[in-house]
């Protein structure tokens, strides 16, 4: 059993969102890097929880990453993972980073590609369904639960207003979110390992851009709180009906 | 060459966030001079031909006892082939559950640039620029895109609906017959509760709740308002909540009309997944709650006591009570 997992290195979830060059370009000016929360709590947990129940399972990461990416994929790998697979380029184009990951998973003969729901970053949703149409493969999103037996995965997946669960032969791709596995914290014996795993790099194949970012805005401020006494809630319920026409 | 947009069914019957891309789809066709056109597939209860009152001429509607279940593999060869047959430069998706499996096949076999996530028409001044959120919603991007045949996927409360006169002719098209390589055991739908990312109120709960034991006041005054329930992470993580619930930065991301927050204090995380409601009311016993800097309206005050009170006002507005 093959595994890839999908990692994308996102700025931390607080980090203060600003832009520079005219709007042009994200600021990454004091911005703490971390795993893509989707990448790390589910689909490397999950994959690393399949390599214990079955010790034959390999678990390959990759990322299309400059060199600045590596403490992340360092990180990645203290929490578990055989080897890391850098492909060095720099893209925001969902359709070039899945072509560069597609790739990567076509010489690697994987049996199972998982990839985060989307990244908190450019929010695109799209490696998943385009490495899985890339490959020709079967691909089921936003899965809630991931079990294998032998070469059959049952994956419950959410739907709008509920859920489905399916059965699929590998080899497939999947996209993972919560409840697929619990967030790990990685331990001074996988940080000490980390180090010495393999970290390949790898220079990307040609492929092409279909998208691109001109520039980017931050919303507008709120106007301010308009605060009601506590024991005026039916003022709010005015408020919101006559001035605001909520309802 | 028509807007072509792809319509998402549940249950059999459309989806109001596909009622929103063809109306959005419809406007595009206006803007750039040509027609829109919608593609159907599986088992539908809904009459087609009434979409025609959002704009649609024509509607395309496979019928294979195959696309029942929405399957990415399946669907994107089935429209790929409907985008060729109708010569679609531009197709639209609701960025949902499905938008979101289906468009990126769809755009790699059709080698057409993708916009997930927009929020506004495209610009087409100068090129194809469309906006979308970024960074969960704490910033918005304009992208532009570089194929002649183009993706959009907007979001769900992102583009309003707006009905005309009109009846979409129906024509059916047969795809072939190719068995899905994913096999649906079993379909859990949570009963008449409101969908949360297409919700036009939502009322949330967080940690100021105390446990999952006080969700009932929520749970009325979302009745009441014909509201969907949400929660913060902490509530998911605790399983107070299930985790579909969670809206946030790494949960879902919402952009109700009316979005009601009791117990959150706020953090930016969960700003982040709400900050695109139009109306953000919060109630919390914490004044210094940063939630209020973000708030539109807010009570300073215990939710035990507020929440009860405003449901009761609420019903009374509405004559329930």
């Amino acid at each position: 059993m093959k595994i890839l997992v999908c990692i994308s290195k996102t700025p931390d979830t607080t980090a203060k969102i600003a832009f520079t060059d005219n709007n042009t370009k994200f600021d990454t000016g004091g911005v703490q890097w971390i795993i893509n929360p989707y990448d790390e709590w589910y689909c490397l947990v999950r994959a690393i929880e399949l390599k214990e129940a079955d010790a034959s399972t390999v678990i390959h990461l990759v990322t299309i990453a400059g060199a600045d990416a590596e403490p992340v994929i360092r990180k990645a790998l203290a929490l578990g993972g055989d080897e890391a697979i850098r492909v060095n380029a720099d893209s925001t184009d969902s359709f070039y980073i899945a072509s560069q990951i597609s790739e990567i998973a076509r010489q690697g003969g994987y049996d199972l590609v998982f990839t985060g729901k989307e990244t908190i970053d450019y929010n695109g949703s799209s490696i998943g369904g385009m490495v899985a149409e890339f490959l020709d493969l079967p691909f089921v999103s936003h899965a809630t639960k991931f079990e294998l037996t032998g070469t059959n995965a049952t994956i419950t997946r959410e739907i709008e207003g509920g859920e489905e669960v399916c059965e699929v032969t590998l080899p497939l791709v999947v996209s993972c979110q919560a409840g697929v596995a619990e967030q790990r914290i990685p331990n001074m014996r996988g940080i000490m390992a980390a180090r010495t795993k393999p970290l390949k790099v790898v220079e990307p194949v040609t492929a092409d851009s279909l998208t691109s970012y001109i520039r980017f805005e931050l919303p507008p401020a709120k106007a301010g709180v308009k605060l009601v006494p506590a024991d005026q809630p039916e003022e709010l319920v005015r408020l919101l009906h006559e001035e605001a026409k909520a309802f | 060459m028509p807007v072509l947009i792809f319509i998402d069914t549940a249950d059999g019957h459309v989806k109001k966030a596909s009622l929103e891309a063809i109306c959005y789809g419809v406007k595009i066709a206006e803007q750039t001079g040509t027609t829109a056109e919608a593609v159907v597939l599986g088992e539908v209860k809904d009459d087609l031909s009434s979409l025609g009152k959002y704009g649609l001429k024509k509607v395309h509607h496979a019928n294979n006892a195959s696309l029942n279940h929405t399957d990415a593999q399946l669907y994107t060869k089935v429209l790929a082939q409907a985008a060729k047959a109708t010569g679609a430069k531009l197709i639209i998706f609701s960025n949902n559950l499905n938008g979101k499996a289906i468009a990126p096949g769809l755009s790699v076999c059709l080698k057409a640039g993708l916009v997930s996530g927009a929020v506004s028409l495209p610009d087409t001044g100068t090129g194809f620029i469309v906006k979308k959120t970024v960074f969960s919603g704490k910033a918005s991007a304009h992208v532009s895109v570089k194929t002649e045949i183009k993706i959009i996927a907007l979001n769900p409360n992102a583009y309003k609906i707006e009905t005309k006169e009109g009846i979409a002719e129906v024509v059916s098209f047969t795809s072939p017959d190719v068995a899905s390589k994913v096999n649906v055991i079993k379909t859990t739908k949570a009963s008449g509760e409101v969908p949360l990312t297409e919700a036009d109120i939502v009322v949330s709960g967080g940690r100021g709740l105390k446990g999952p034991e006080n969700w009932g006041m929520l749970e009325d005054l979302a009745k009441t308002l014909h509201a969907a329930l949400a929660c913060s992470r902490p509530v998911a993580d605790a399983h107070w909540r299930p985790h579909s619930e969670h809206v946030g930065q790494t949960g879902v991301t919402i952009a109700p009309n009316l979005y009601i927050a009791v117990g959150i204090s706020g953090a930016i995380q969960h700003l982040a997944g709400v900050n695109h409601s139009k109306i953000i009311v919060v109630i919390n016993k914490d004044p210094e709650a940063p939630f209020f800097k973000a708030a539109d309206y807010g009570i300073v005050g215990d939710a035990f006591e507020v929440v009860p009170k405003f449901t009761d006002a609420v019903k009374k507005l509405k004559g329930v009570v």
